[in-house]
């Protein structure tokens, strides 16, 4: 593709890489860092759930499937915005 | 079948087979229960499910039959995003999560969470890391990005190596999980049940490879994920906790922290020599939904969860899965309902054990057990029935006449099992259970095998060894590899090796160990090459099984806690050291692939490697 030039490359790829970075970091405080923290959480109630327990069993999973989707639209609308998307 | 012909045609009518296919399914279901109040056996209705089952993937398996080589490695690259997810989720739920899981928590606790966390959260590295660019990339097998991207036979042969182990560790411990489920349902002994399963297993894939493993293992995600809500549904909304119990759960939650005190759980341990009395069987003596106190406790958590999900993003048999997307853009999405499809079963888990436990403890509740006179308990059905095959036990240590927490046993296994019959629901649920253990393992092991196989098919036999190889050749090359590799899992399993082989996490552990930041440095660092690559793998895997050896045989006192589940910390550890340090001191890639690293990394534009290569 002679169109997409080397700064247009590189632009794209900057966003892209920030965009991997954001959720990279809610991954890491869903993953670890609010589990680490189970314990003091667990004081707390949600829904009648103790918060460490329920974030394990249900609250980090509904952050990443919801997360992935997101995503997914965001580095869409990145691709498209540099025009380095898939003809639909 | 005109449905089953290639084309658009077959891609379009998808929601409309597997639509028809569900309500076949609900059906049947419908039409076993019937047939139980008509005085039919639950041996019979056990039998009638897993055959019924196993014969439909059969004739799918045989109508996706190809010649071709990218349906055979690729599934012609016309999967719905959709679809995939389905197809990945069964790929990705083991015959592990579909028993095991429930009863982990059961027994384990909030403890045992890090396996759901780990086990979901894995796919959000899949999508932002690799999925997309390896599609983008175009190849067939996890080596073939590998010795592309680096270069080199010795590169491809080293993905290889891991990929292998890897796989290979996973897979035995799926045939043997076939084979004691059809062994029950069926009424055969072990060693014939694995060889039964493994025939399924290879009629799922061998015809037709990528193709016909896709559009089996939608059909498997179907019947698993139906066969595991069922059950909670139904008990559910009979106990009255309405008929979707996830959100509301909580009050159970609380009830069993309010009983934990009451009952002592936690404090009364079992006396004696339980494994030697009762193997395979434990006693619940850890706390529900309370974490363990300090550092160490959280550092195993977060750890275990680490290396699920470093170990889920460096698993061959679920990267190739998105390699069968039609684009980039279908690839991306294709991980969110792969982790939708698998959210569904992962968060269904902790209900399960927390509803089956307060069953069991809550003395305000008609099936509770603890507290009750030994005697009355040990003649309920449900009891005796798994203690007469060595599920189950129940010992009055302290001659009270009273079942107190440490005097009942269980193996976790048969917690997904035995709930049905605890709250008293009809065999129907058990012969649909054993359908969904069935359906969970065998799509595992089809993807799995076909990952080996197709490695070593593509990668070892034609990138290496014979490069001129024609089409058909080739492809008779890997279902004669297929079939050996079955084969020989079917050995190891039927042998009973795979205590040996270890636990499924060790699977998770060496393919972090070797390929995860082989892969994602491919991508993300322009400037890693092929030393670095292959310094990556190998010091990677070395590291990690020296590190498993000395923590489970040699004797060695694990460090902070990381046991021989967690031995994927230090082999990643070491591989990135490794990766890093040699790339800096060696010459950068050149120019060439300094380019195509740039191609992989925009979604537009043809793929690295042609459609069929």
């Amino acid at each position: 593709m002679a169109t997409i030039t080397a700064a247009n490359r590189e632009a794209h790829w900057a966003r892209t890489r920030n965009l991997m970075i954001i959720h990279l970091v809610i991954w890491f405080v869903f993953s670890y860092l609010v589990h680490w923290f189970a314990p003091q959480l667990n004081q707390f109630t949600f829904l009648k759930f103790p918060v460490g327990f329920y974030l394990a069993a249900q609250g980090s999973l509904v952050v990443f499937v919801v997360q992935l989707f997101v995503f997914a639209k965001q580095q869409d609308n990145i691709d498209r915005q540099f025009g380095v998307a898939e003809t639909d | 079948m005109a449905f089953f012909k290639k084309g658009t045609t077959f891609i379009e009518n998808l929601p409309r087979i597997y639509g028809l296919y569900t309500g076949g399914f609900l059906l049947f279901f419908a039409l076993m229960a019937w047939f139980e109040t008509l005085g039919m056996k639950a041996d019979t209705i056990g039998v009638l499910f897993v055959s019924f089952t196993v014969v439909i993937y059969a004739v799918i398996g045989w109508l996706s039959r190809t010649m071709q080589v990218d349906a055979y490695y690729v599934a012609g690259r016309q999967v719905p995003p959709v679809f995939n997810g389905m197809a990945t989720a069964a790929d990705w739920m083991s015959g592990a999560s579909f028993v095991a899981m429930a009863g982990g928590i059961f027994l384990g606790g909030h403890a045992y969470l890090a396996f759901v966390v780990g086990w979901t959260g894995g796919y959000v590295l899949v999508a932002t890391l690799m999925a997309p660019y390896l599609r983008k990339f175009g190849c067939y097998t996890v080596p073939d990005f590998i010795g592309t991207r680096y270069g080199g036979n010795v590169t491809r042969l080293c993905a290889v190596l891991v990929l292998v182990v890897a796989s290979f560790t996973y897979v035995t411990a799926q045939i043997n999980a076939t084979g004691t489920i059809a062994a029950r349902a069926l009424h055969i002994p072990f060693e014939v049940g694995v060889w039964f399963g493994l025939v399924g297993i290879l009629l799922c894939s061998m015809l037709g490879g990528m193709r016909a493993v896709t559009w089996t293992q939608v059909a498997q995600y179907i019947v698993l994920i139906i066969a595991y809500l069922i059950p909670i549904f139904w008990m559910s909304s009979k106990q009255g906790f309405g008929v979707f119990p996830h959100l509301v759960y909580g009050d159970a939650v609380s009830r069993i922290m309010e009983l934990e005190p009451v009952l002592q759980v936690g404090v009364l341990k079992p006396t004696g020599d339980i494994a030697a009395q009762f193997p395979g069987l434990k006693a619940l003596t850890v706390l529900h939904a309370t974490p363990g106190e300090g550092p160490i406790a959280a550092w195993r958590f977060i750890t275990l969860t680490a290396c699920m999900m470093i170990g889920t993003a460096s698993l061959p048999h679920i990267l190739m899965r998105y390699f069968t997307t039609p684009t980039v853009r279908a690839a991306r999405t294709s991980v969110a309902w792969s982790l939708f499809f698998i959210f569904l079963l992962y968060f269904s888990a902790p209900a399960l054990a927390t509803f089956t436990k307060l069953q069991l403890l809550d003395p305000n509740l008609m099936t509770s057990i603890i507290g009750k006179s030994v005697e009355e308990v040990s003649q309920l059905a449900w009891i005796k029935n798994w203690a007469a095959i060595g599920m189950l036990a129940i010992k009055d240590f302290n001659g009270d006449g009273l079942l107190q927490i440490n005097e009942f046993f269980i193996r976790g296994d048969i917690v997904v099992l035995a709930t049905p019959e605890i709250a008293g629901l009809p065999y129907v649920i058990s012969g649909l259970v054993a359908a969904g253990g069935m359906a969970a393992a065998m799509s595992t092991a089809d993807g799995l095998l076909l990952a080996i196989a197709n490695a070593l098919s593509h990668d070892l036999y034609y990138k290496i060894i014979d490069p001129k190889a024609e089409t058909k050749k080739r492809l008779i090359v890997a279902r004669v590899l297929l079939l050996a590799i079955g084969a020989l899992g079917a050995i190891v399993a039927s042998f009973k090796l795979t205590g040996i082989l270890g636990a499924v996490a060790w699977a998770f552990d060496f393919a972090m160990s070797g390929l995860f930041f082989p892969l994602v440095l491919g991508v993300w660092w322009k400037r890693a090459n092929r030393p670095g690559a292959i310094a990556g793998m190998l010091v990677g895997l070395a590291a990690g099984t020296w590190y498993l050896y000395m923590v489970k045989w040699g004797g060695m006192v694990p460090w902070w806690g990381m046991d021989d589940l967690r031995f994927g910390m230090v082999g990643a550890a070491a591989s990135v050291v490794a990766m890093v340090a040699v790339t800096l001191m060696t010459e950068a890639p050149d120019k060439e692939t300094q380019d195509m690293v740039d191609e992989v990394r925009i979604p537009s534009g043809k793929t690295i490697l042609a459609s069929q290569h």
